[in-house]
């Protein structure tokens, strides 16, 4: 079934390989605790030291799954516009 | 292989081609591509040229192949292009292919005629047929509506029919003749013309209109167009030649339309088998037609080749002087002086190949002119060269700016353009386009842009390359620092201090430094500080214009390679040694300012040395120019950085001064000198010379002196030129020095720029996916991702790359090539099938 043209497929396909890459990576360093991505953390008022620890060790795991599940979308996406360029590829060489 | 650093030395040649032979060896001369050859008649006009006949066979041919190739187009059959150049045929060979092509067109021409025909033809049936069926419905209407049925009763006489039927004429109507006309028009006219026809015969006419659904053909443009039918009633011939005429002149066509509803079914059947009929005639013409151009699809690119590699031979033995015994041409042409081996080889074929005996003659030739720049370049080269020969074409034998460009340029666009992951995207690009170089070059693509990308993509890909490796000394990764070492600062704050205080310092003179420099590049722990900007401006306003100084001091050494090579003396005395000390005193120096003030000033020593008394680079060089003294901040300060600075200052301001007039005035000093001696000389010689036997050298220069001599006041105003031309050049570099100096700040500024942009830029989309502490965050993350991504390589890459590239661009143009650079040089364009057949083929597909 065709969707989408081929260029779009392959817009597709290059952003779903770089979203595939990035967003695993930054899963990755979320659940490592990077500090350097302290400042993506949400994180709302906190009073004590413990509070703060539990809360931002939460909001660094909870980023963590979000970025795979991200990553995971963008499988599927991948899986998408790649049949939809298999599907082009194919359309064009039989006119 | 000649010198990459200065373009091929040339020569001008002059060539004795046997007539014969002529032919063969230009063709052999075309195929190697290294001969510039140079008009000997440039007074004839191109109709009164050798060889104009055959240019015009030439050119009749090329137009046949065009229509060929357009026909060809038009039924969207693949032309077979197997990118191979086929020699250039023999001239007596042009008259099979004149042949072939004429038989080919006459053919096709013939077969369209017919098919015009038949299509004309197929035309006016269909819309005969349309006609019948509408009309029909219009009939049945009337026939239902009762009233005009008696109209078309074949038992009557046509004066008796009325058109209120029997019924008008017993209530004391006349009895009319009721007719009617039926034709087909486009469908945007019908509105003006149901209106022309209203006003025209006074709204007695009866109008019925009918779409036609499908569109149909026009046989002369090909194009798909909407018609209408129509059906028109009215009274008396008067009438009829009236609304004739309005049909004429609304491009209308009639057709007969019987009355009897019998002979319109009739007719009816008699239009359909005629359709039939010429369906399948028209059919077996497509055929044919298709037949005729599969098979020249398959040669035509081969033709196309041969055509033009003919004429363009042709072309060039225009260029050629004919000897008086008419046996021989003779051409001069600037060749290269490495090749000169392999043009005779070229020449010696292109002979064999033509069967005569005479060997063609190679003659170099003494000459004043200025031979044309050939810069000999590869796949990797070009796109640099390119650059360059934008801003202007080297002069003969000049330095050629493009080998320092492959790597100075790459670097200072890196240095604007610091990200790693904006950096790996580049170079990734730039790589695959490297990658599949020959595949897409293959397919020569006509779309502008993407062959711009595609001519430079060894330069994109080194600019990837080189950003990648800035970025990561700036420790930028999408706006991101990589802590690959792990930070040497250290936060030793306990928790009471930290909630109670918005902002806290980190001492380095202490333990929340480790007293070490982090490995490589920024320390990680920058990226959180509140002060990351305030230090990197620091950082990165100091290397600008230590990279500038020294870009800069390179090309005035290139500049001295130019004088050497020219063995201007007077330009090394006069020009490159003031230049160099201003250079270095004032700017250099500041450069080393710098250096001093990264090694001697450290929070770790004691204060006269620490950070608070540190002095600025800045202030410290405008006192140095403004002849002022540095003040220290306090009484433990040294307000200098080493001892009898103001002193060193002093001198080398003044000696950079002194610069000045010794570039100002001492050229054209010298050359005024020069010229006065050289004077002197002549009139001596024109002395002694007198009664000389042996005056070959003397007299030359003899007359040279008397015709100087008779000029004297063009010579007084050389010297007031020299003058002017001097003290713009030296009002140009000494305020250029500045000002370049300042224009190398960019490479800061837009550094600045780019990381601030993609800093904002995460913190602005990339932060919104980030925000949600449920599972339905990464849906939105994969949003928002997607969008950052975009924003990412359309504006930082793209848009940003674009502008760091364009100031890349003018620190190359401006600020390096000004100091050396003269431009002067026209390109060498050698007769080269290939750039001819690669222009032929552009030109085409425009």
């Amino acid at each position: 079934m065709k969707i989408c043209g081929p260029k779009y497929a392959l817009c597709g396909l290059v952003l779903s390989t770089w979203g595939i890459i990035q967003l695993v990576l930054m899963g990755a360093f979320f659940f490592i605790r990077s500090v350097a991505l302290i400042e993506d953390v949400p994180v709302s008022e906190f009073t004590s030291l413990n509070e703060f620890y539990t809360k931002i060790d939460a909001g660094y795991t909870q980023n963590a799954f979000n970025c795979w599940i991200a990553a995971c979308i963008y499988i599927v996406t991948f899986l998408l516009s790649g049949h939809q360029f298999y599907v082009n590829s194919r359309s064009s060489l039989s006119v | 292989m000649g010198s990459l650093f200065r373009s091929e030395e040339m020569t001008l040649c002059q060539l004795f081609l046997q007539s014969e032979a002529a032919y063969a060896c230009v063709s052999e001369l075309g195929e190697l591509g290294l001969v510039q050859f140079r008009d000997l008649n440039p007074d004839v006009n191109a109709f009164q040229r050798k060889f104009v006949n055959e240019v015009r066979r030439c050119d009749e041919m090329e137009r046949k192949l065009r229509y060929l190739e357009k026909e060809i187009k038009k039924d969207g059959i693949p032309m077979l292009d197997t990118g191979e150049s086929p020699e250039a045929p023999q001239p007596r060979e042009m008259i099979d292919l004149e042949a072939t092509f004429e038989k080919l067109e006459n053919e096709l021409r013939e077969v369209n005629q017919n098919a015009e025909a038949l299509k004309r033809n197929f035309l006016e049936l269909t819309e005969l047929k349309h006609i019948l069926r509408k009309t029909q419905i219009f009939f049945d209407e009337a026939e239902h509506g009762g009233v005009v049925s008696q109209m078309a009763d074949p038992n009557r006489e046509e004066e008796q029919v009325t058109l209120l039927g029997e019924e008008g004429l017993r209530a004391g109507g006349q009895a009319l003749k009721l007719g009617f006309v039926a034709g087909v028009i486009l469908r945007e006219r019908i509105p003006a013309f149901e209106r022309m026809l209203w006003r025209a015969c006074r709204g007695n006419v009866f109008l019925r209109q009918a779409e036609i659904e499908t569109p149909l053909e026009d046989p002369s443009t090909g194009d798909q167009v909407f018609k209408s039918v129509f059906i028109i009633f009215f009274q008396g011939d008067q009438l009829k030649t009236r609304v004739k005429k309005i049909c004429e002149g609304f491009r209308a066509t009639l057709y007969p339309c019987p009355e009897a509803p019998a002979d319109r079914r009739e007719m009816a059947m008699g239009v359909m088998t005629r359709i039939e009929d010429l369906n399948t005639v028209l059919g077996q013409t497509q055929d044919h037609r298709h037949r005729v151009l599969v098979a020249a699809a398959k040669n035509i690119k081969n033709w196309f080749v041969k055509v033009r590699k003919i004429k363009a031979i042709y072309h060039t033995l225009n260029l050629f002087n004919l000897d008086v015994t008419q046996k021989c041409l003779i051409a001069e042409c600037w060749v290269p002086v490495l090749d000169i081996e392999t043009i005779q080889l070229a020449l010696r074929r292109g002979t064999e190949r033509s069967g005569s005996s005479v060997p063609p003659i190679l003659n170099r030739m003494e000459t004043f002119e200025d031979p044309p720049t050939y810069n000999r370049t590869n796949k990797f080269t070009k796109g640099f060269q390119a650059l360059i020969d934008a801003y202007g074409v080297a002069s003969y034998r000049e330095m050629n700016p493009a080998p320092y460009t492959i790597i100075t340029f790459p670097f200072l666009f890196a240095v604007m353009f610091g990200d790693t992951g904006h950096g790996m995207i580049m170079a990734l690009f730039g790589g695959w386009m490297v990658l599949k170089e020959k595949p897409l070059a293959a397919k020569k693509s006509d779309n502008e842009i993407w062959n711009i990308f595609f001519g430079g993509r060894y330069i994109v890909f080194l600019m990837g390359l080189f950003s990648m490796y800035t970025g990561f000394i700036y420790n930028d990764f999408f706006s991101k620092s990589l802590n690959i070492f792990g930070t040497y600062w250290k936060v030793n704050y306990n928790w009471t201090t930290v909630s109670s205080l918005p902002s806290l310092q980190l001492d380095p003179n202490g333990t929340d430094y480790l007293q070490r420099p982090y490995p490589i590049g920024m320390d990680p722990v920058w990226q959180l500080s509140e002060n990351k900007i305030v230090f990197l401006n620091s950082y990165k306003m100091k290397i600008s214009i230590i990279f500038g100084v020294i870009h800069m001091i390179f090309g005035v050494v290139v500049g001295l390679w130019n004088h050497m090579y020219f063995k201007k003396r007077i330009n090394v005395i006069c020009d490159f040694i003031p230049q160099m000390i201003f250079l270095l005193f004032l700017f250099f120096y500041m450069v080393l300012l710098m250096f001093i003030k990264w090694i001697k000033y450290a929070p770790t020593n004691e204060e006269i040395n620490g950070p608070y008394c540190a002095p600025s680079v800045l202030i410290t060089f405008i006192n140095m120019v403004l002849f002022k003294a540095n003040v220290a901040p306090s009484e433990v300060c040294d307000p200098w950085m080493f001892s009898g600075q103001l002193g060193v200052q002093r001198a080398l301001l003044i000696l950079a001064v002194l610069c000045i007039p010794w570039m100002l005035f001492a050229k054209p000093f010298l050359l005024m000198r020069n010229m006065k001696s050289k004077m002197h000389q002549q009139l001596n010689n024109h002395g002694t010379e007198n009664g000389d036997v042996e005056g070959g050298a003397g007299a030359v220069q003899q007359n040279a002196g008397t015709v100087q001599g008779g000029h004297k006041e063009e010579e007084q105003h050389d010297i007031g030129e020299i003058f002017v031309h001097q003290s713009i050049h030296t009002i140009e570099y000494v305020l250029g020095s500045v000002s370049h100096t300042a224009s190398y700040l960019r490479l800061w500024a837009l550094s600045l720029a780019h990381a601030q942009l993609s800093e904002v830029l995460w913190n602005m989309v990339m932060r919104n996916g980030l925000r949600y502490e449920n599972w339905y965050g990464g849906v939105i993350l994969w949003v928002v991702f997607a969008l950052w991504a975009v924003l990412t390589v359309g504006i930082l890459v793209l848009m940003e790359g674009l502008s760091a590239f364009l100031h890349t661009l003018r620190l190359h143009w401006v600020e390096f090539q000004s100091k050396f650079y003269m431009g002067a040089g026209y390109t060498f364009q050698p007769f080269s099938f290939e750039i001819i057949l690669d222009s032929a083929q552009a030109t085409v597909e425009d």
